[in-house]
């Protein structure tokens, strides 16, 4: 048993943190982690934070190590925005967290896992940080995770030590998803590899069948894309199982979320209108809960690309004939029927098109529209 | 000396005003009070609104005084209107109703003050309707209306330009056909309606789209600046270009068949399958397909993407005439 168990596929990374937990001289006070998404940077976070309070560097075992990794130390924030940014308010108030004594631990821990995020309406949430980051109070650690270098601002990057995850291997995510959540080992690698080795998707396929019936939907559509018109319907059709898959779970906690702070304001839930102190807070919530689900909708648009960019990868691959497994192993006709009907270059401008289509849904073009115009240069030649 | 004959008021001592058309709501209550002091020249007018509202005081006014004559109680917005003036208005409707009193209710819309409307359509109040004045066809009726009311003629032409002029606000209409009225003589034709209100031409997203799908380069161009300059944001611009274009495609991808079935399969309204064939003569759907990925390059260039999001608007109003030519 080790803290380090779940972080897979990072040998080299794993290495440089124990020596750091290790040897005083081999640590510092603010580290960025970056790596693809799903590759374990919040994982590897948590880890690193139990290790530095676990008085054995990390068994596993011990108190200090079990409440770091499930997020419930009292010297370990863990901050996550499940919003499209992270405020400047927030930010303010970590910098005054980190200028406190740990309470129990032998660290004060901050743990950023967006700090990508650190975008609401300006620069100004990641200015906040700087002076923390670069004055460090003793015994305060910062640990920042990002998608990559450039998703953070040049003065934080300078601030804080570079850690680079790179993407586990197939192998590596089935074994995990087989050990720690019961997966058959057939079915754990079939979802390591269509979720690209992204450890959340690739459970999430494993375990709902609802997500595999989405993605073989998504793989599909290339083959079925003629004529103007069905591109149309193509891009309807992918708005619509986003949404699908977006719409149920969130207008459940919604509804439940608004039932509790009734319930903490102590209000009467069945009132036609609630009296105004209570009516803004409602506002506020619904207004969070808004920005929550254009958050959720992006994310499971642009997973929805990734699906559809996988098929055209695997066709090129396919083409180049380069000794490289593909995604979609389990729909190999599928990808040879695509290969078979579109030329290299006309398989790279469609690959061009998705990721155009997630460029301009990042930033807020209407995804119907991003999706139509990305749909239209996927059609087959004739 | 004049006699005065005791005329009894052809009022009801109830009236309810609804409809959200603040002009025509405003009309009525004025015709109310007018035909009120026919009978009552020195009629005490109380004007209560919601926001001011205190409990109670809708009893204190109506409640008879020794020295008062007659009184019009005059409610507005019921649709705003906080519990208690509800809970007062409801009482003073179950008792006997208070001679010399009468009460004028408006209701913009909305489910709130159901309760009083019902009671008051219950007790037989007379209503007046102020329904929502939005087509062009209603506004022409509107707008030949008053030029009629005040005994004037006027030409169709006449009345379509006005509209096209100043309809977006029905109250701005109302006042263009006051001011013709007032400043012109005689026959009032389009000629007229040019020398007033020349130039000026109710730009919206919608008519620069139809503009632009016709493939009429110089009307879409004129309209979008007009509409730009009189303040509409190049965003929704863009979003009304990329719903007409969606429509042809899926219109003339469903083929043929009654505009009624294609209404119902495609969710769309049947006159916009009308709209929308009639609109696709001189379209192919490869330039439907390039035009819709012109627009959502220039929907990218107006949310920030661009430098210059008037420029993006032109230059993909200028592809979509180019398209419809080449095709």
């Amino acid at each position: 048993m080790s803290v380090w168990r779940d972080v897979i596929g990072q040998d080299a990374a794993i290495a440089t943190l124990r020596r750091a937990v290790e040897d005083p001289a081999a640590m510092t006070h603010a580290w960025l982690f970056t790596g693809p998404p799903g590759s374990g940077r919040s994982v590897a976070a948590r880890a690193f934070a139990a290790a530095l309070q676990c008085p054995q560097g990390g068994c596993g075992e011990c108190r200090e190590c079990r409440t770091a990794l499930d997020g419930s130390h009292a010297d370990v924030d863990v901050i996550a925005t499940e919003g499209l940014s992270i405020k400047v308010d927030l930010a303010r108030d970590l910098v005054q967290l980190a200028a406190l004594r740990p309470s129990v631990g032998r660290w004060r821990i901050i743990v950023i896992e967006d700090a990508d995020r650190l975008t609401a309406y300006s620069e100004a949430p990641a200015n906040a940080l700087l002076k923390a980051l670069e004055e460090p109070t003793p015994r305060t650690i910062w640990i920042l995770c990002a998608p990559s270098l450039e998703d953070v601002m040049i003065t934080i990057r300078s601030r804080s030590r570079h850690l680079r995850l790179r993407t586990p291997p197939l192998e590596a995510v089935a074994e995990l998803l087989h050990r720690r959540d019961g997966v058959d080992e057939g079915m754990a690698m079939y979802a390591a590899r269509a979720a690209q080795s992204h450890v959340g998707l690739a459970r999430r396929l494993a375990r709902d069948e609802g997500a595999r019936i989405r993605r073989r939907d998504i793989t599909r559509l290339p083959t079925l894309i003629r004529g103007v018109p069905e591109a149309v319907a193509a891009a309807a059709d992918l708005a619509k199982l986003a949404e699908e898959e977006t719409g149920a779970a969130s207008a459940e906690r919604d509804s439940a979320e608004r039932q509790r702070l009734l319930e903490v304001l102590g209000a009467d839930p069945a009132a036609r209108t609630q009296p105004s102190h209570i009516r803004s807070q409602l506002a506020a919530l619904e207004k969070d809960q808004k920005g929550r689900a254009t958050r959720q909708a992006r994310d499971v648009l642009d997973r929805s690309l990734l699906d559809l960019l996988s098929v055209y990868r695997d066709a090129l691959v396919l083409h180049t004939g380069a000794p490289i497994g593909l995604v979609n192993q389990d729909s190999a006709a599928l990808v040879q029927e695509l290969a078979r009907a579109m030329t290299p270059e006309q398989l790279l401008a469609a690959m061009d098109a998705i990721g155009t289509a997630r460029e301009r849904i990042g930033v807020n073009v209407t995804p119907l529209l991003a999706l139509e115009a990305m749909a239209i240069s996927l059609r087959l030649p004739r | 000396m004049t006699e005065t004959v005791d005329v009894p008021s052809r009022v009801p001592p109830l009236v309810l005003i609804t409809g959200p058309e603040s002009l025509l709501a405003e009309r009525a209550l004025a015709s109310i009070l007018d035909e009120l002091r026919v009978t009552t020249p020195d009629l005490e007018v109380v004007r209560l609104h919601p926001a001011t509202y205190e409990p109670g005081a809708l009893a204190a006014h109506t409640a008879p005084s020794l020295f008062g004559g007659d009184k019009a109680i005059v409610v507005h917005d019921l649709d705003e209107a906080p519990e208690e003036l509800q809970q007062d208005l409801l009482s003073y409707l179950a008792a006997p109703l208070e001679p010399g009193v009468t009460l004028v209710v408006g209701h913009k819309s909305g489910q709130r003050g159901k309760k009083v409307l019902d009671t008051l359509k219950k007790s037989r109040a007379r209503i007046l309707e102020a329904p929502l004045v939005k087509s062009d066809r209603d506004k022409s009726d509107f707008a030949t209306h008053e030029f009629r009311a005040a005994r004037r003629r006027v030409t169709p032409e006449a009345v379509a330009a006005l509209v096209d002029a100043v309809g977006k606000d029905l109250r701005e209409l109302a006042a263009a056909c006051q001011q013709l009225v007032a400043d012109t003589t005689g026959v009032i034709d389009d000629k007229t309606v040019e020398r007033y209100h020349g130039g000026k031409v109710e730009a919206t997203g919608f008519r620069v789209a139809d503009a632009a799908l016709a493939g009429d380069t110089g009307e879409a161009l004129r309209l979008v600046r007009h509409a730009i300059a009189t303040g509409l944001d190049p965003v929704p611009i863009v979003a009304v270009l990329a719903q007409q274009l969606r429509q042809l495609v899926r219109v003339g991808g469903a083929g043929r068949g009654r505009s009624a079935d294609i209404a119902r399969e495609l969710g769309m309204a049947p006159w916009q399958v009308d709209r929308a064939r009639r609109a696709l003569g001189g379209w192919t759907s490869d330039a439907l397909g390039r035009c819709i990925q012109a627009v959502a390059a220039a929907d990218f260039e107006v949310k920030g993407g661009g430098r210059d999001p008037v420029y993006a608007v032109e230059r993909v109003l200028l592809t979509i005439t180019r398209e419809r030519h080449a095709g």
